[in-house]
């Protein structure tokens, strides 16, 4: 009898749960792929870091 | 590889993309088994089934209080061994700590609700966690303010420091005050007062959140080392075009 007295409770906490986990899943997502993109788009332009050069060198 | 090897960010992106798939598989199979093993638990004889909760509240609540605590070990590594990776780690844990806290919050309200006719008293256990949650958008707001992120780093440092005070508050609070919130169940002298019906799903959806604390925490740090390599390229590039 409870279970359908509270059901709302349990629902909305549990929704709350999957809106959290799912969120800070896209945003590590989402991020990377920004990051890359901007890394790419940088590279592109010719613009690299002295430790890639020095890498790509030898 | 040890471990002190993976303050080498390159070394440190290498192991975190062989990781991260593994994690996040065996994140995915640890949650599966655990929430199937708590939609079995049978109603509480007192709560009924709101019992249900406490699957995702306690877990959260733990790793609000775990991610502040590696913040505070981080924080030392930033102030005292300037590790590579100490403030990288801080930095990324913050968001992470901040939302699990949040759900702790959140759950908590939903839970009091129907057990105790209120979402919210202003009681030890529960204002301690809301301070935490505040505290954790302090950090995450010291690092938006202060742009050159070394000095940032310091800042956030002290104020995690600080912060870590509120840790022990939280966990004693229920045995220093007399609150509404109820006393420790599983991690106290005399073992746990909770039944292994209930105690085992509980332990299993623990595992499954850290481990998916531990897989987002790595996203999160390889994020912010190429955020820092974008910045130093267009640092050069800004320079170059000067």
């Amino acid at each position: 009898m409870q279970t359908t007295t509270h059901i709302g409770f349990i629902v909305a906490a549990y929704s709350a749960g999957v809106v959290v986990i799912v969120a800070l899943i896209a945003w590590v997502m989402l991020d990377y792929r920004l990051q890359r993109r901007i890394l790419a788009e940088l590279e592109t332009k010719g613009v690299s870091r002295r430790s890639a050069r020095e890498s790509a060198d030898e | 590889m040890r471990i002190s090897e993976l303050a080498n960010p390159s070394r440190f992106l290498r192991a975190a993309n062989f990781a991260i798939p593994w994690l996040g598989g065996a994140t995915v199979i640890v949650f599966a088994f655990a929430i199937y093993r708590a939609m079995l638990v049978p109603d509480d004889y007192q709560q009924g089934a709101t019992v249900k909760i406490m699957f995702l509240h306690v877990p959260s609540a733990w790793l609000g209080m775990l991610c502040w605590g590696l913040m505070t070990i981080a924080a030392l590594g930033t102030l005292v061994w300037r590790h590579p990776l100490a403030d990288v780690t801080a930095k990324a844990a913050a968001p992470l700590g901040a939302a699990f806290t949040l759900l702790c919050l959140v759950t908590g309200s939903l839970w009091g609700r129907p057990e105790w006719g209120t979402y919210w008293v202003w009681d030890a256990r529960l204002t301690s966690e809301l301070i935490l949650f505040l505290l954790y958008l302090g950090v995450i707001a010291l690092w938006r303010t202060v742009e050159d992120p070394s000095r940032a780093a310091r800042a956030v440092a002290i104020l995690t420091l600080v912060g870590a005070i509120d840790l022990p508050i939280i966990k004693f609070s229920v045995d220093w005050w007399n609150t509404l919130h109820q006393g420790a169940s599983v991690f106290r002298l005399g073992g746990s007062t909770i039944d292994p019906t209930i105690l085992i799903p509980l332990l299993l959806m623990a595992s499954a959140f850290t481990l998916l604390f531990v897989t987002l925490l790595l996203a999160a740090m390889r994020n912010e080392i190429l955020r820092r390599r974008v910045r130093t390229l267009r640092l050069i590039q800004a320079s170059a075009a000067g």
